[in-house]
């Protein structure tokens, strides 16, 4: 069962990434990236972190693209147009991407092949509570670090988006 | 009960480069579009896919390694995703004001 369901949100996962990489609107891609996110969460689930699940679902898939969302509604900019000046990156691209996926799948084979594979409830140290001890003992400092960047990142984008600055 | 699949398929386990080769797939994917697209917000949604492609394997390697290390950092990327969102979109409001445009090529006042 656990493989059905990795396939199944891998797939929808991929699908998901390839559509949004393709479609023309802004809006449809944010939608395909929301599929995205949900099927990541899933599979979040399966690999036992409940937490970073919810916490997934709750920032990226809520606040993260609400916020995008809003953004392409004030635009309202509409489909995008085709550019002729994007030259060395067609041309000089997909080979480029072939070659790092090529050699990235290599070398987690090679390297990670022989690891046991990942079994569902295994691994139960991803709860809320576990995850919080963590973060309140060994990672306070992060922690703490963290909230004055979310601070600036406040006041920079209250800044930023001032109607009266110019 | 009749079933499709022989009841060894439902016992079957998920090899670890799976998740790994699926979080790779979604890289390359983000770093395609960041590439090839012209529209601002899109090339900043590529950026979100990215990360939640590393977020994968970081949560991947805390199930391997049995340590709830791995979920804190993609916890942290998590936080920094959502400030530099807030950041990065004002600031792409900020450019459609003076610019009334999202093409990432009528954005060359820095070229040079």
């Amino acid at each position: 069962m656990d493989l059905v369901l990795f396939l199944t949100f891998a797939l929808i996962a991929v699908a998901c990434a390839i559509n949004m990489s393709l479609q023309r609107h802004p809006v449809s891609s944010a939608l395909s990236l929301i599929g995205v996110m949900v099927s990541l969460a899933v599979l979040y689930v399966l690999l036992g972190a409940e937490f970073i699940a919810a916490a997934q679902l709750v920032v990226y898939s809520g606040a993260i693209m609400v916020l995008f969302v809003f953004v392409i509604m004030l635009l309202n900019t509409g489909a995008e147009k085709m550019s002729k000046k994007a030259g060395t990156a067609h041309f000089l691209g997909f080979p480029l991407l072939v070659i790092l996926l090529a050699v990235a799948s290599w070398v987690i084979t090679n390297a990670t092949s022989a690891m046991k594979p990942v079994k569902f409830g295994a691994f139960t140290g991803g709860g809320p509570r576990e995850v919080g001890w963590e973060l309140f003992t060994r990672y306070l400092l992060p922690f703490e670090v963290t909230s004055i960047l979310i601070l600036i990142a406040i006041a920079g984008a209250y800044r930023l988006a001032n109607k009266e600055m110019d | 009960m009749y079933s499709l699949f022989p009841p060894e398929f439902f016992k079957l386990t998920i090899p670890l480069p799976g998740y790994l080769i699926l979080s790779a797939i979604l890289f390359t994917i983000g770093v395609a579009t960041f590439l090839f697209r012209r529209n601002v917000i899109t090339v900043f949604m590529a950026i979100e896919l990215m990360l939640n492609a590393v977020n994968l394997t970081f949560v991947t390697f805390s199930n391997h390694f049995g340590k709830v290390d791995g979920q804190i950092f993609s916890f942290f990327v998590m936080v920094v995703a959502a400030a530099e969102a807030a950041v990065g979109l004002a600031i792409i409001l900020m450019v459609f004001r003076n610019r009334s445009t999202l093409q990432i090529d009528d954005f060359d006042t820095l070229k040079n």
